[in-house]
């Protein structure tokens, strides 16, 4: 505290003796060094930069000074003063980190075991090799068709050449709609949409035809009632069976990857001549001879993939194309196959039964 | 067809070194897949046993066993007699045996050890024909010097008995596609191997046959219906055999023959005249000639008659059956090409035989057949049609089987009516296999190969032309395709190169096809997981679901012939079936599950019929109109059911069990997803329950308001009936409905970037006034700056009036061109409220 001017002598003024602001600013260092959080820091403040700080006085006397003592006193107690405010903005900004990193400490929460809280559900594998199939046949430039479930008999039989009485059509194992004489059926391939695609489109045609299929198998391991096909058929000028392997190689490849290729056989399907089974060749003994029989092939290299062939010209004429004109190949296989043979499943109930597990292997690209 | 590779073997050359599994891989190439390759189980030491000495052991149970000393040669290794205890009694003391030694297997896996029984250790088995699986015509065990005859008289004991017994003999099975009757055959099947492997091929029907005399037995072709104007049997040989002794075994050659592929022997005239279907492909008939009084004449059948099937079924007749009729009693004798009957059958004691070979069309027995549903050998092959030119022959060949073996003496008169109708030639272009098959077969590669496979050429005026005659076997053999294939085939599949075609370029795929991948994308990311069930429901189903009786979906499409007579149905909706899917997987332990199917549901069309006008011609427009409208309705569909939680708790707190709000919020996720504004009212439907279900409504482009479908909670007896968990979700769409509502493009509108002021109202409403009409009606009065509306909280309780409830809206005002003020926010709110307040009743809390 200081009086009033009185007493004259600056030297007198013991606030401003150099050796007590000396010792002013060494305690304000010290505690300003010794505080350990922003709120001590903040009591630090007021003690040591405060309006009612030893230094802040100090300042005050300093008007009293003869105009001679005024400068050099200024300039220690400014000094001084400057130096704490100093020290204070680099301890606060100290402080401030150090409270930082302690929240992103405190406030860790340990993820590594954060189960789906709404878990993601699945699409089912066989509606996804479908549309994969289908990606590969849209890729060539092809459309992709479909027609129904229950199906005229006409459009499934006859306009595909099953005469009436021919043995391959009893061999169709077909679900037929009652009364015996209502003309339907649930349709037992995708074929029928070949006869719908081309009266309704004419030729040239380049359609796919995914789709649910039935015969009247019970469900077994290998077998179910309810099955789903992929068909494939060209109509145009000029197209060959090369046209057909070619196509069958590509759809193949695009399903199955590299190494994976198709041979054709000699069959018989009333809808097609040539006629031909496609088979690909085995997945798991890529047709190399092993000294016990592969169990997937049973041994013979290669497992039966589709039926194919050239359109039957009583196909084109059927649906009012000219078969003098235009050729065309088709061919179709099992889709639930195709899923069983490219993802190990070896069981086609596990495709039937819906059970949630069983999609939950896949994603939701396949 | 069961191909025994030792008959095969005398038609076709075969070489030293063949396997079953070879003659199978050179089938496959000319189109006879293989089925099965099957060898005899029998394996490990089966040999000659000279029994030394028989005692007779009456045992307690009162079975009487034969303890025997067998003389095995070195075959057991020491040369001492082996002891083997033997059940059957039709040997004695010096009979030669077939003894399977400790270390055998017989067929099923049977290993043979030496164990105890009967007091003895009995270390082996003397066999019998049926545990060697050589058939079971025999009781007792085999005594080879019966067995074998005279191939008996050099064996040694302990010589290995499975060369001499047979039993490593293979057959290959083979899947014949029905275009190919004639491979029915063994010689069908060794002509085909022969253009496999270019191996020799012996023409077994390349036999001496007399020619046809005026005076053998009578026959009449008398169809008077032919079909599609192709005479039921348009060649009939009929042949006699007489002073037959049938009691005679059917030598062991042909019985083996006849087990391998696949025929049990039966007696000598039943083998007789099955081994000449299966040498040559021509199903045989052979009559009592006792039991005929006169000439055989072949009809159609009359009203009302009757025939007694070999299989003892009485069958009425229809009149489009062709008949094999004894026109001296006016009986009927058989079901041409399909079964003779009992009347006439051969026994035992007949001595004299009628020998029928005759050529049926196939139109004609395919429909008895199946009418009758009598499918056998004999039909099998008609069907699928069978060489007009091997009928003499066939008759032949069982004429001198007859004779050599059966003792009988053949009439010289040979009946041969002939009405064959001459194959008509196809006339071919050379180029054609090229331009169809893609491969470069030089006009005298395509010669070589149709003259190899029997057709006859001959050249036309043009030089790229040939007219083709088929050989007999090939009725399939029609056109220029049938003829490409067979020059395909036989230069071989495996030359056909691969090209891959290029056409024009698609559109891709169509929106209905893309927006069902969004839905079922849509709802797996929301947890559901995608199955598929099958479509058959029975009626019970629907009274499950609580489906009033006269509610359409009741009216379901009929199967004639379900799997199951519980499930005969076509469903109507998804969620017949769908439940189904969640049951399974509740009762497997999976709690909480959430699924959806997206699927055709089949809504029949009132009765009508689809005609069905056969093959080969397009029909006119109006028949195909009359088809096309006769098939169901069948729009695709999505349904979903849940159950448990959907969001799961876990150490970061509880969770939340799927409700009646989530399967709304799905069902809008996926109009959402279709670009689809969509707008729920409430509803009251099965299988829902009436307060927790609403209706979804979407607006067509035309600007109808049309039904998506529906969603909510399950009536709980719902639930109850289908043992579905308490308060299970469901939804059920038509998706259809959404792609049409969907098929458009949107237009963009530019967005606001001035801010938007947000105003929170407060209202209480009677109870019964709807949610959504109190926020239509806030939509309404706020004009076109509201930016969007939520309901945030709703209310009940001791606050206000106990019918009432306070609906808390917040509403966002946004204006395109500036920023709002205070008064406009205020007088937009105001007047919504005022809208509510007219409309619902709504008053304003706090006001
Ligand atoms: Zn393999």
């Amino acid at each position: 505290m200081s009086g009033p001017n009185k007493n004259y002598d600056p030297v007198e003024v013991a606030a401003l003796d150099p050796a007590v602001i000396e010792q002013d600013l060494t305690a304000a260092l010290a505690a300003i060094a010794a505080a350990s959080s922003l709120e001590e820091l903040k009591s630090v403040r007021i003690a040591h930069a405060g309006e009612r700080s030893p230094l802040a006085l100090a300042n005050r006397e300093i008007g009293a000074l003869p105009p001679s003592a005024k400068a050099e006193a200024g300039k220690r107690v400014g000094q001084a003063r400057a130096a704490v405010t100093q020290a204070l903005k680099g301890r606060q900004a100290q402080l401030e980190v150090e409270r930082d990193e302690r929240i992103l400490v405190e406030e860790a929460l340990d993820l590594t075991a954060v189960p789906g809280r709404r878990p993601l559900g699945r699409r089912h594998p066989v509606p996804l090799t479908a549309e994969r199939m289908a990606d590969v046949m849209v890729g060539m430039g092809w459309e992709i068709a479909e027609g129904p479930g229950v199906e005229a008999e006409w459009f499934n039989f006859d306009a595909l050449n099953f005469d009436t009485d021919h043995p391959a059509r009893q061999m169709q194992d077909t679900f037929f709609v009652d009364p015996a004489d209502a003309g339907l059926v649930l349709r037992t391939h995708t074929s029928p949409v070949q006869a719908r695609s081309l009266l309704e489109r004419g030729a040239p045609l380049y359609v796919a035809v995914p789709g649910k299929t039935f015969r009247t198998d019970e469900l077994d391991a290998t077998h179910t009632p309810v099955f789903h096909q992929m068909e494939g058929l060209a109509v145009d000028e000029g197209l060959t069976m090369a046209h057909l392997k070619g196509t069958l190689d590509r759809l193949a490849y695009g399903l199955f990857g590299e190494g994976i290729t198709s041979r054709l056989r000699p069959a018989y399907f009333p809808f097609t001549e040539p006629s031909a089974e496609m088979d690909l060749v085995c997945f798991v003994c890529r047709g190399e001879p092993a000294a016990t029989p592969c169990r997937t092939c049973g041994g013979t290299g290669w497992i039966e993939w589709g039926g194919c062939g050239m359109v039957n010209h009583n196909v084109l004429r059927a649906t009012g194309i000219d078969p003098e004109r235009y050729q065309g190949f088709a061919f179709g296989m099992g889709v639930e196959r195709s899923v069983m043979f490219r993802n190990g499943v070896a069981d086609m109930r596990e495709l039937i039964e819906g059970d949630v597990r069983f999609n939950a292997q896949f994603g939701m690209e396949i | 067809m069961r191909v025994p590779v030792e008959w095969l073997g005398e038609y076709v050359a075969l070489p030293e070194d063949v396997t079953g599994e070879r003659i199978a891989a050179d089938l496959v190439r000319v189109g006879l897949e293989e089925e099965a390759l099957h060898g005899s189980e029998v394996t490990g030491p089966l040999v000659v046993g000279r029994v030394l000495e028989l005692t007779k052991e009456p045992q307690r149970n009162g079975k009487t066993i034969s303890w025997c000393r067998v003389d095995v040669g070195a075959a057991n290794g020491t040369g001492e007699p082996q002891g083997i205890v033997c059940g059957a009694h039709n040997f004695v003391e010096g009979d030669l045996v077939a003894v399977i030694l400790p270390g055998g297997v017989l067929p099923g896996g049977f290993e043979i050890s030496a164990r105890k029984t009967y007091g003895h250790v009995s270390a082996g088995m003397i066999c019998s024909s049926r545990e060697l699986g050589l058939g079971d015509d025999h009781e007792g065990i085999i005594v080879l010097t019966e067995h074998l005859g005279e191939q008996a008289v050099h064996l040694e004991p302990g010589q290995d008995l499975i060369g001499v017994l047979g039993l490593d003999r293979e057959v290959v099975e083979v899947n014949v596609t029905p275009d190919r009757g004639y491979c029915f055959s063994l010689r069908g099947i060794a002509r085909e191997y022969s253009h496999s492997t270019g191996a020799a091929f012996t023409d077994p029907a390349d036999l001496p046959v007399p020619p046809a005399t005026t005076g053998g037995y009578a026959v009449r072709l008398a169809d008077e219906s032919p079909l599609s104007g192709v005479e039921g049997c348009d060649r009939y040989v009929a042949r006699v055999v007489q002073g037959l002794d049938l009691s005679r075994l059917t030598p062991r050659w042909m019985s083996t023959r006849l087990l391998e592929a696949g025929m049990r022997p039966i007696s000598l005239a039943v083998d007789v005249t099955n081994y000449v279907m299966l040498a040559l492909g021509q199903p045989l008939h052979a009559f009592d000639l006792a039991r005929l009084s006169g000439p055989v004449v072949v009809r159609r059948a009359r009203p009302a008659e009757t025939l007694r099937t070999l299989d003892d079924v009485t069958r009425t007749l229809d009149a489009e059956d062709l008949l094999v009729t004894d026109g001296g009693s006016d009986t009927v004798l058989a079901l041409a090409g399909v079964m003779g009957g009992e009347s006439s059958e051969v026994s035992a004691g007949t001595t004299d035989v009628l020998v029928e070979s005759a050529h049926f069309d196939a139109r004609t027995v395919a429909r008895t057949s199946r009418r009758h549903r009598l499918s056998t050998e004999a039909s099998k092959r008609f069907e699928r049609g069978v060489d007009p030119d091997v009928t003499a022959v066939a008759a032949q060949l069982a004429v001198d089987l007859l004779v050599e073996i059966g003792g009988g003496t053949a009439d010289p008169e040979v009946t041969d009516v002939d009405h064959r109708v001459a194959r008509a030639p196809v006339v071919f272009d050379l180029d054609l296999p090229a331009r169809y098959v893609g491969v470069d077969y030089t006009h005298e590669r395509v010669r070589e190969v149709l003259t190899e496979i029997g057709c006859s050429l001959t050249d036309q005026d043009a030089s790229d032309r040939v007219s083709v005659l088929p050989p007999s076997w090939r009725p399939d053999l029609t056109d220029g395709p049938t003829l490409v294939e067979e020059v395909a085939r036989i230069d071989g599949y495996d030359r056909i190169p691969s090209v891959v075609p290029s056409p024009t370029g698609g559109r891709g795929l169509t929106h209905a096809q893309r927006l069902r991948r969004v839905v079922a994308s849509v709802l797996a990311g929301q947890g559901l997981s995608e199955v598929l069930t099958y479509p058959f429901v029975g009626q019970d189903r629907f009274d499950e679901l609580g489906l009033p009786l006269d509610d359409e979906r009741r009216r379901a499409l009929a199967l004639a012939n379900p799997l199951s007579d519980e499930a005969p149905l076509m469903r109507t909706e998804l969620l017949q079936t769908l439940p189904e899917a969640l049951r399974r997987n509740v009762s497997r332990g999976t709690r909480d599950v959430a699924v959806f199917e997206i699927d055709t549901v089949t809504r029949p069309v009132d009765d009508r019929a689809a005609p069905v006008p056969g093959v080969g011609a397009r029909p006119d427009d109006a028949t195909l109109a009359t088809i096309r409208s006769a098939v169901p309705h069948q729009p695709w569909h999505l349904a979903l059911v849940a159950a448990g939680e959907s969001d799961r708790s876990g150490w970061w707190g509880a969770g939340r069990a799927a409700d009646a709000a989530d399967v709304v919020a799905w069902a809008r996720s996926v109009a959402e997803a279709a670009g689809v504004p969509v707008r729920a009212v409430p509803a009251e439907r099965a299988p829902w329950h009436p307060g927790r279900c609403v209706a979804l409504r979407v607006v067509t482009p035309d600007g109808e308001d049309g039904l998506l479908g529906h969603a909510g909670e399950l009536h709980p007896k719902v639930a109850q009936r289908l043992g579905l968990p308490e308060r299970t979700v469901a939804a059920e769409l038509d998706l259809d409905v959404l792609v049409t509502a969907s098929d458009r493009r949107v237009q963009a509108s530019p967005i606001s970037t001035h801010p938007a002021a947000t105003s929170d109202v407060a209202l209480t409403v009677p109870r019964s006034v709807h949610h959504s009409t109190v926020e239509s009606a806030l939509l309404e009065g706020a004009g076109e700056l509201l930016e969007s509306i939520l309901l945030f909280d709703v209310y009940r309780g001791d606050q206000i009036e106990e019918h009432e409830k306070s609906l808390a809206f917040r509403l966002t005002f946004r204006a395109h061109d500036r920023t709002l003020r205070t008064e406009e926010v205020n007088a937009a709110r105001d007047a919504a409220i005022a809208r509510a307040a007219a409309l619902t009743g709504a008053v304003q809390r706090g006001a």
